[in-house]
C-alpha cells in the first residue's frame, strides 16, 4: 500500500492524517460525554493508526518509476476485502433483526440491542457498507479499464476509499449509541454527513480527471452511470441532509426542512437511493462485467444509451410514490405514480439488453457459476422493476403500503440483483485484480450461487406471502363495518413467515461467508498465473525504450 | 411578481412536459445519428481487449 507512494506523497498522506486526527480531538473535546465525544475519538483512532501504518514504512525505498505506466490497483484490492467484510456483517445484522421479529428475546433487554437501533445498521451496512465498497471499488476498476489510463491520483483513492469507511463505522457506532436523524437510509446526523460531502466532491474530482485522462477516445457507457451515481448521491446527499446541529458539541440536529415538504425532500432522496446508489452504479457493473465474463459484447449499445438517459430523468421523479394518500398533494402523487410507471421502459431495456447478450451463450450461463450470477442478477432486476412500478400505482399501494410485501420488494431488489450483480462482478474481478489463473474453488462458487438463490426465493416469498395476507388482514371488515382482525391479529399471523424469511436471509449470509472464504484462499493459496501477467502494451515506441508516463 | 402553487403546477405540467420531449428527441438523435455507428461499435468491443496496462 505505502510502498506505492512516493515520500512526497507519504507527507501528504500524514498532513492529512494529522488534519483527522486533530479534527477527532476536537470533537472529543467539544463533545465531552455526548456520543459526539465518543466519534471523536473514533476519528482519533482513525487518523492515528493509519498514520502509525503510514509511518511504518516512510522510509521503505521508492515505488518503481514505472508505476504510472501500470493500472492503480492496490486501493481495489482493499476495496473488495472492506466490501465483503461489511457484507458478513451488515448480513449477520440483518439475520439478527430478522430473528427479533420472530422472537423478540433476541433483544437480550438491551438498549443498544433493540430493533430500532439494530436495523440501521443493517440497511447502512449492506447498503453503504457493501453496496458503496463494491461500488467504490469496481468504479476504480472499470475507470481505469474502459479508459486505458490510470487513476488521476494516488492518495486521493485511498482517501475516498478510507474516508467513506470512516462515514460506515461513525453511522453504524452512533445508531448503536441511540445516534440518529431519523431519516431512513440517512440516519447518521450532521458531523458524518459534513465528512461524507467532503470525501464525495473528491470521488467526483478524481473520477471525473481519470476520465479526462482517457486513451479511448468514446466514454464506455458504463461510465456514464457511475458518473450519474456519483453526481446524484453527492447532490441527494447534501440537499436531504441540511440541518442545524442544536450546538457544535451535540450529536443532535434538526433538518431544516418542516411537515411535507420534508416528508417530500426525504423520499426523493430514498426513491432516488435505490435509483442513483443501488441501481445506476449496479448498471455500471452489469455493462462491463456481463461482456467480459460472457466474452461477448453487449446486445445494443444504442439501446444502452436510451436507457441510461431513461432512468436518469425518469427516476427522478418518482419518489413521491412513496407518500401515496398523504398530505402531499395530489399531482404531485401522480406525477410519482405516473413517472414511476414509464420507468418500466428503462429497466427492461437494460434487463433485456443483458440477457439478449447472453443469448446465444446459454452453455456458459450453465456451466459458470459466476456468469449465472450475473443472469439471476439480471432476471430479478426486470422482476423487481416490475413489481416497483406496479406498487406505486395508488390503488394498488394501498394494499402494499406498510406491509412486509414492501420488505420483499426491497429484498428482491437488493439480495436478487445488487448483492448478485456483486458477486458476479467480484467474482470476474478476484483472479484477474490478483492475476490468478481462476478463483481457488470453482465448487465453491457453485455452493455460493445455490445458497444464495435459495436464500432469495425463501425471504422473497415469505414476504410476498406475509405481505399481502397482512394488508388483506387490515382492510377486511365485519357485517356491522368494523374491522375483522386486531393489529395483534395481524401480527400473530406473521410468525411462520418471519421465521422463513430469517432462515432465507441466513441462507444468504452463509452464502457471502463462503465467497469471502473463498476469495481470501484465491488471494493466499492460487499462484499466479503467468498468462495473467500485464501484457506488453503497444506504445509506439521501439523495443527497449523507455516508456513514458501517461499525461 | 407572486409565485403561488398554481404557478408551479402549471409551469411543470407545461414547459416541463416540453422539456422532456425535447431532451428524448435529442437523445434519440444522438443514439442513432450514422455516423456514431462506429464509435458505438467500437465502443462496445474495445472493452473486450486483453492487455492489463495504461496505454501510452
Amino acid at each position: 500500500m505505502v510502498q506505492q507512494l512516493t515520500s512526497g506523497e507519504r507527507q501528504n498522506a500524514l498532513v492529512i492524517l494529522l488534519c483527522i486526527f486533530v479534527a477527532g480531538l476536537a470533537m472529543a473535546a467539544a463533545g465531552g460525554s455526548d456520543p459526539l465525544g465518543m466519534h471523536g475519538v473514533i476519528v482519533m483512532l482513525f487518523g492515528a493508526g493509519l498514520g502509525a501504518l503510514v509511518m511504518r514504512s516512510y522510509y521503505d525505498r521508492q515505488p518503481d518509476p514505472d508505476r504510472l505506466s501500470h493500472y492503480y490497483d492496490d486501493p481495489i484490492k482493499v476495496g473488495i476485502a472492506l466490501t465483503l467484510a461489511w457484507a458478513v456483517f451488515g448480513m449477520f445484522m440483518g439475520v439478527w433483526t430478522a430473528a427479533q421479529l420472530a422472537w423478540p428475546d433476541l433483544a437480550f433487554d438491551a438498549g443498544w440491542s433493540t430493533f430500532g437501533r439494530l436495523r440501521p445498521t443493517h440497511t447502512t451496512g449492506v447498503i453503504f457498507g457493501f453496496g458503496g465498497n463494491a461500488l467504490i471499488a469496481t468504479s476504480f476498476h472499470v475507470v481505469q479499464r474502459t479508459s486505458r489510463a490510470r487513476l488521476a491520483g494516488q492518495v486521493s483513492p485511498w482517501f475516498v476509499l478510507l474516508g467513506f469507511n470512516l462515514f460506515c463505522v461513525l453511522a453504524v457506532t452512533g445508531y448503536f449509541m441511540g445516534v440518529t436523524q431519523s431519516k431512513e437510509y440517512a440516519e447518521a446526523e450532521w458531523y458524518a454527513d459534513l465528512w461524507l460531502v467532503v470525501v464525495w466532491v473528491t470521488y467526483f474530482v478524481l473520477f471525473l480527471r481519470t476520465i479526462a485522462r482517457r486513451k479511448e477516445p468514446h466514454i464506455y457507457v458504463a461510465n456514464w452511470y457511475y458518473m450519474a451515481f456519483i453526481v446524484v448521491v453527492a447532490i441527494l446527499h447534501i440537499v436531504n441532509n441540511l440541518a442545524l446541529p442544536i450546538s457544535l458539541g451535540q450529536a443532535k440536529s434538526y433538518t431544516i426542512w418542516a411537515g411535507v415538504q420534508d416528508s417530500m425532500v426525504q423520499w426523493w432522496y430514498g426513491h432516488n437511493a435505490v435509483a442513483f446508489f443501488l441501481t445506476a452504479g449496479f448498471l455500471a457493473m452489469l455493462y462491463y462485467y456481463l461482456p467480459v465474463r460472457a466474452q461477448r459484447p453487449i446486445f445494443s449499445y444504442r439501446l444502452s444509451i436510451l436507457s441510461f438517459w431513461g432512468i436518469t430523468f425518469f427516476y427522478m421523479w418518482a419518489g413521491s410514490h412513496h407518500l401515496h394518500y398523504t398530505a402531499l398533494p395530489h399531482w404531485v402523487q401522480n406525477l410519482g405514480m405516473t413517472f414511476s410507471v414509464m420507468l418500466l421502459v428503462p429497466s427492461w431495456a437494460s434487463a433485456g439488453n443483458a440477457l439478449l447478450t447472453l443469448n446465444g451463450a446459454w452453455q456458459k450461463v450453465r456451466d459458470d457459476a459466476t456468469l449465472r450470477f450475473i443472469f439471476v442478477a439480471a432476471v430479478f432486476y426486470g422482476l423487481s422493476t416490475f413489481e416497483g412500478s406496479f406498487m406505486a400505482i395508488r390503488p394498488v399501494n394501498a394494499l402494499s403500503h406498510y406491509t412486509d410485501w414492501t420488505v420483499g420488494h426491497v429484498h428482491a431488489g437488493a439480495l436478487g440483483w445488487v448483492a448478485f450483480i456483486t458477486f458476479g462482478s467480484i467474482y470476474t474481478l478476484v483472479p484477474s485484480l490478483w492475476k490468478r489463473e481462476r478463483m481457488y474453488s470453482p465448487a465453491l462458487v457453485e455452493v455460493h450461487f445455490w445458497l444464495a438463490v435459495a436464500g432469495t426465493l425463501i425471504y422473497v416469498f415469505s414476504m410476498w406471502n406475509s405481505g399481502i395476507l397482512q394488508g388483506l388482514m387490515w382492510r377486511t371488515y365485519t357485517q356491522e363495518g368494523t374491522l375483522a382482525y386486531s393489529f395483534l391479529d395481524s401480527l400473530v399471523a406473521m410468525y411462520p413467515y418471519y421465521i422463513a424469511r430469517a432462515f432465507g436471509g441466513l441462507l444468504f449470509l452463509l452464502g457471502a461467508i463462503v465467497a469471502a472464504y473463498n476469495i481470501w484462499m484465491t488471494v493466499r493459496a492460487v499462484p499466479v498465473a503467468a498468462a495473467r501477467q500485464a501484457d506488453v502494451p503497444d506504445t509506439g515506441l521501439a523495443p527497449g525504450a523507455a516508456a513514458t508516463p501517461a499525461e | 411578481m407572486d409565485i403561488d402553487h398554481d404557478t408551479l403546477v402549471g409551469f411543470a405540467k407545461s414547459w416541463g412536459l416540453f422539456y422532456f420531449i425535447a431532451f428524448s428527441v435529442c437523445v434519440m438523435i444522438y443514439a442513432f445519428w450514422p455516423s456514431n455507428r462506429k464509435k458505438f461499435d467500437d465502443a462496445k468491443r474495445n472493452i473486450l481487449g486483453k492487455d492489463d496496462r495504461p496505454w501510452q
